[in-house]
């Protein structure tokens, strides 16, 4: 039982995986919503038991692995903000689900300024405004995201 | 439900962990180099995942092409048909060139020239990290290559390989912040240095004093030198050009010859031909 819902996790998180691997239209490439990390915001608010940061670390690195960025950076900011998350999930659960979403955008766009802030020292990057789209539309896709989740995993029975 | 985490060990206790072993990885990764046993195989580890990513693309693909008409396809065929008569004769001018050529480098006492092996590899359509410039192709370790091997398309350089894994392998393009290649102007033979600065369409000349003979249209070449590019392959073209005599260097941006954006099909080049050139 325990093990059925650990692989129904990682499938879900498998899937998020493709979508922020599949390639999109150039013009929308800027605003692509970071799916991997809603999937497991949405886990370790729902089972914060089972999904926490040795799940984000683990799926941080296999993000670094596929996207070709230097190793460590994803797994560290991933398990920060999935700290964030699991530390206040009894909080984070109260709130409406609009209200969710601009926690979760919050959470976002301090993923997006430590992931800038790493690389920055890294790879010689600078900053432009336009790196923070992606927390505004993962934002808005908080609640369909959530609403989808719940029903997969009120469906499976994943506790 | 066991909600209480008092029984496994606590949340801070985990994110130092995870924390200490990040820095211990992003410090292992940046200050360690080549393509060592471990990189090789964690790269293998994520290429299904890759593949599986590229499959909607490739279903697309496959989709727009079942939908060309005969006619299309018979213009397509005329139109490379004729173009391969074209190359066909340069090709026949060429083969008698490169004869002449390697008699006369012979009489100079000069090195023979040397030919590279070829390999095409297909581009991978997956999402790269945003903050760099690479691309995923679907050839790896068995099929020979390795790490730092040059890559170019039909029109110029593209760049080089940067990780290699078993089926999989990531290119670095020469428009990447940390990437230079070693060009000379192919009309007067002058050495120089081409970087990326970040941009698909720009590439920067550096450390160019402001006595250099470099005009607007100057094309420029791989120079052969660093070892890592053969010699004579188009690289960019000069667009601009700022003389001002206020800053240390002139500021000289050119552009890519090759299409880095809509890269599809590419050509990795082989190292070590000599063996072959000298049989022949």
């Amino acid at each position: 039982m325990i093990k059925r819902s650990y692989f129904l996790v990682a499938l879900s998180i498998f899937f998020a995986l493709v979508m922020a691997l599949m390639p999109l239209p150039i013009s929308a490439e800027p605003f692509r919503p970071d799916w991997v990390l809603l999937v497991l915001m949405y886990w370790s608010l729902a089972v914060p038991h089972r999904v926490n940061i040795g799940w984000a670390w683990i799926t941080g690195l296999v993000i670094d692995l596929a996207m070709g960025s230097p190793l460590g950076v994803n797994s560290l900011t991933y398990s920060v903000c999935i700290y964030i998350t699991v530390s206040n999930f009894q909080k984070i659960r109260n709130f409406s689900i609009w209200q969710q979403a601009v926690l979760i955008g919050l959470f976002l766009t301090l993923y997006h300024l430590l992931q800038f802030w790493l690389n920055h020292f890294l790879l010689d990057i600078y900053f432009s405004p336009h790196y923070l789209w992606p927390a505004f539309t993962g934002m808005l896709c908080w609640p369909w995201i959530f609403l989808l989740l719940r029903k997969y995993r009120r469906q499976f029975r994943i506790r | 439900m066991n909600l209480l985490f008092g029984r496994t060990i606590s949340l801070q206790l985990r994110l130092s962990v995870a924390v200490v072993l990040s820095v211990l990885l992003i410090f292992g990764d940046r200050y360690t180099q080549g393509g060592t046993l471990v990189r090789t195989s964690l790269h293998t580890l994520v290429s299904p995942l890759l593949y599986f990513a590229n499959v909607p693309y490739e279903i697309f693909d496959i989709g727009a092409k079942s939908l060309h008409t005969r006619d299309q396809l018979r213009q397509e065929n005329n139109l490379l048909k004729e173009k391969q008569l074209l190359q066909s004769e340069q090709l026949q001018q060429l083969a008698f060139l490169k004869k002449e050529n390697q008699e006369l480098r012979a009489l100079l006492n000069a090195s023979a020239r040397q030919s590279n092996t070829r390999l095409i590899a297909q581009v991978l359509s997956v999402h790269s990290n945003p903050y760099s410039h690479q691309v995923v192709v679907n050839r790896g370790t068995i099929d020979g290559i390795t790490e730092g091997q040059a890559v170019i398309d039909e029109m110029g350089v593209v760049g080089q390989l940067a990780q290699v894994g078993t089926t999989t392998s990531r290119v670095l393009l020469m428009t990447d912040i940390t990437h230079a290649t070693p060009v000379r102007i192919l009309r007067n033979d002058v050495r120089t240095v081409i970087e990326g600065i970040g941009k698909i369409n720009s590439l920067k000349l550096s450390h160019v004093p402001h006595s250099l003979d470099v005009r607007i249209g100057d094309v420029l070449v791989t120079s052969g030198l660093g070892g890592v590019f053969p010699e004579g392959y188009p690289v960019a073209v000069v667009t601009n050009i700022n003389r001002d005599e206020g800053l240390p260097f002139a500021q000289v941006y050119a552009e890519p010859v090759a299409q880095l954006d809509r890269i599809r099909l590419l050509v990795v080049l082989g190292k070590s031909a000599q063996e072959t050139l000298s049989n022949d």
